[in-house]
């Protein structure tokens, strides 16, 4: 223990052993690069790294709690705040776990829709990890980059549902709306945008950067079985030469039509995850090129046709008696699901997300778990951090990509 | 007759459900002969009794002895290649049966199939740990012993994770009402200042946008100033030329703004 006096006072955040050169950090909740809350408690032997213990919990709000205390429809703009970075994507994943327990199909132009979206929220994503983990590593310029081009992709977002960082763009059983004039032009101006500067920007100031290898390379080091025993998915998967991405092996959407390949690096550190983001980015550039011509091909229906479950189209409510009775009764009341239990799978920007839903037949579920890539990807640091040296937390961190507003939910 | 409604669940319910109404089932379907899944309950089946297995929208959903949940797993892991766990938590279904549902969500990555292994444990009832199988299992079960208080023997450091660790209760209980019970009210002044401040500081105002027109503390006064902290007495309040919320009303005639007599 310290032994305090006017001379030397009590260090709240640090205790000092000086027999066996040992001591114990306590790292965050408030420190910049700990994204979010994250706090963690260090035990250092001189730089080293002895013990890590990741203390979570500080962003709490019982989203599992609220969904069993709200119908279906109303939960849906919670699921925006787990991960704050690409809110579709947690917003798709609830929605395609309800849909699989309806069994509702939805129509193909929401589809294409959403395929857009959740494209586009992985660039906006991957755009922000490269942000904040240059800018932890050292490089702030790259940030001003990545966010300029982040603003473009929110932009788009705004232009389509009207908020920026809390879209719930996507609803059980569709879309709302379909796509504002020439939205398509801005994408695929995006798309070029976007492509041109991860080459000549990003890769360009940080692939062959020195500083940037030398912090990253055989830093956070990842073995396969690992990877697999922790649970990792995502990029922290395929980082370790893993080929396993749910959006080619478990197709929702229409992943399944379109043609893109699934990057893997088997360097197992952070540069190689580093490498992946950018190739996934890529990746989505290619997705959302081929999504553009589909769009027009479609017929404009936007939600699905489950009476008992989804509301009718606003012109049929305004017309006709019986939609609109029923729309009182699913606006009032809520959808009943029938009994079961799900487990939808999806590829998030940060990994694999999926609801867990336990459905009794009420129109509140009767339990929701929330399966969050980040939440693993957490409990992760408290081995891949032992053995490395103080400076390399920040990189380790930050090339695991967890936000927590989905590790404590 | 009101339909009875177990006092030992305060989550939210329906106010209106037709009394005729039976709701629909998620298809359940049978193991086919020769499947992948059907190799998995037989491989299963010879480490321990499978109560129930059926196909549920694509995935397995296998009912296990709570007590094998460890053979089950590691059977799962080293002959059927479901090496990673991706998810565990709990249902609780105490108010209908004092059980809970703990469930175990597979995945093989060859295969990419998913299988859930679900077993049933009694209220004071702990289950195995399977850290040492799965070490995501690590979070997760601690995660179910915070939100649930379900333990998971042999577990390496079976603390609370998301709440803090002098917290009283389980959130995710049924009986666990949204907006917490009396010891989560009081936390942070039971906790900063002790128990006897709680009459002093009163209970927690939820209502953001509250505004009390008589606290000279918190809140300064339209109109005219008061020094910080100042009591004012809503009895004997002094008349003030300003009144507390101006609203002019326009003759639009004359052109001319009268203050309105409404307070």
């Amino acid at each position: 223990m310290q032994v305090t006096n006017k001379l030397t006072p009590f260090f709240e955040n640090l205790n000092f052993e000086r027999d066996d050169n040992s001591m114990v950090i306590n790292f965050g909740p408030q420190h910049p690069s700990a994204h979010g809350q994250l706090r963690l408690v260090l035990e250092l032997e001189g730089e080293l790294v002895k013990k890590a213990y990741p203390d979570i919990g500080y962003l709490h709000r019982g989203v599992e709690k609220m969904a069993e205390n709200m119908t279906y429809n109303e939960f849906l703009p919670t699921t925006d705040r787990l991960d704050y970075m690409a809110a579709t994507s947690n917003n798709y994943a609830y929605a395609l776990s309800v849909e699989r327990l309806l069994g509702v199909e939805v129509p193909r132009r929401a589809m294409v829709i959403r395929t857009m979206l959740l494209e586009l929220n992985r660039i906006i994503s991957h755009l922000f990890f490269i942000a904040t983990h240059a800018l932890d590593v050292g490089a702030m310029s790259v940030f001003l980059y990545a966010f300029r081009e982040r603003e473009f992709a929110m932009d788009l977002m705004e232009d389509y549902c009207g908020a920026r960082l809390t879209h719930s763009a996507v609803r059980i059983g569709g879309v709302p709306l379909d796509l504002p004039p020439r939205w398509l032009t801005d994408l695929s101006k995006f798309c070029t945008k976007v492509s041109y500067e991860i080459e000549h920007t990003y890769e360009a100031l940080l692939t062959e950067n020195r500083i940037w290898k030398m912090r990253l390379e055989d830093v956070g080091v990842l073995t396969q079985e690992d990877a697999i025993s922790w649970g990792c998915t995502g990029i922290m998967l395929r980082g370790s030469g893993i080929k396993y991405d749910i959006r080619k092996e478990e197709p929702y959407e229409l992943y399944g039509e379109l043609d893109f390949d699934i990057p893997i690096s088997d360097k197992c550190d952070s540069y190689g995850r580093y490498a992946l983001y950018m190739e996934e980015m890529r990746q989505s550039v290619r997705i959302l090129r081929q999504l553009i011509p589909m769009h027009s091909k479609t017929e404009p229906k936007l939600m699905a046709h489950a009476p008992q479950y989804i509301s009718a189209p606003k012109e049929e409510i305004m017309t006709q008696n019986y939609a609109l009775m029923q729309h009182f009764v699913l606006v009032t009341q809520g959808m009943r699901p029938p009994v079961g239990e799900v487990y939808a799978p999806t590829e998030s920007p940060k990994g694999e997300l999926g609801f867990y839903i336990k459905s009794e037949g009420e129109p509140y579920a009767y339990r929701l778990k929330c399966r969050a890539p980040s939440f693993f990807h957490t409990g992760l640091l408290q081995e891949i951090l032992v053995g490395t040296y103080i400076a390399d937390v920040v990189t380790i961190i930050g090339s695991t990509n967890i936000v927590f507003g989905e590790v404590d939910r | 007759m009101r339909k009875y409604t177990p006092k030992d669940n305060l989550q939210k319910k329906s106010y209106y459900t037709d009394r005729f109404w039976v709701a629909p089932r998620v298809p359940k379907e049978m193991v086919e002969e020769g499947s992948h899944f059907d190799d998995v309950v037989k491989a299963l089946s010879e480490v321990s009794e499978i109560k129930e297995s059926a196909i549920e929208l694509g995935q397995l959903r296998v009912v296990i002895n709570p007590t094998d949940n460890f053979k089950v797993l590691e059977a799962l892991k080293e002959r059927c290649g479901y090496k990673m766990m991706s998810e565990m938590s709990a249902v609780d279904y105490l108010a209908k049966d004092g059980e809970f549902e703990v469930f175990y969500q597979m995945l093989n990555l060859d295969e990419a199939k998913r299988v859930r292994v679900v077993c049933r444990i009694q209220r004071d009832e702990a289950v195995e740990s399977v850290v040492s199988l799965f070490k995501s299992a690590n979070f997760a079960e601690r995660e179910m012993f915070d939100m649930f208080g379900i333990k998971a023997n042999n577990h390496p450091f079976l603390k609370r994770i998301i709440m803090p660790d002098d917290w009283e209760g389980h959130p995710l209980l049924k009986t666990y009402p949204l907006q917490g019970d009396e010891t989560a009210s009081w936390y942070e002044v039971d906790k900063i200042f002790g128990k006897e401040y709680r009459d002093i500081i009163g209970p927690e105002n939820r209502d953001p946008s509250k505004v009390d027109r008589y606290d000279g503390q918190r809140f300064s006064r339209v109109g005219y100033e008061v020094p910080f902290g100042t009591e004012i007495d809503p009895e004997n309040e002094e008349e003030n030329p300003i009144a507390y919320s101006e609203t002019f009303m326009v003759d639009y005639t004359t052109g001319t703004e009268t203050l309105s007599r409404r307070k």
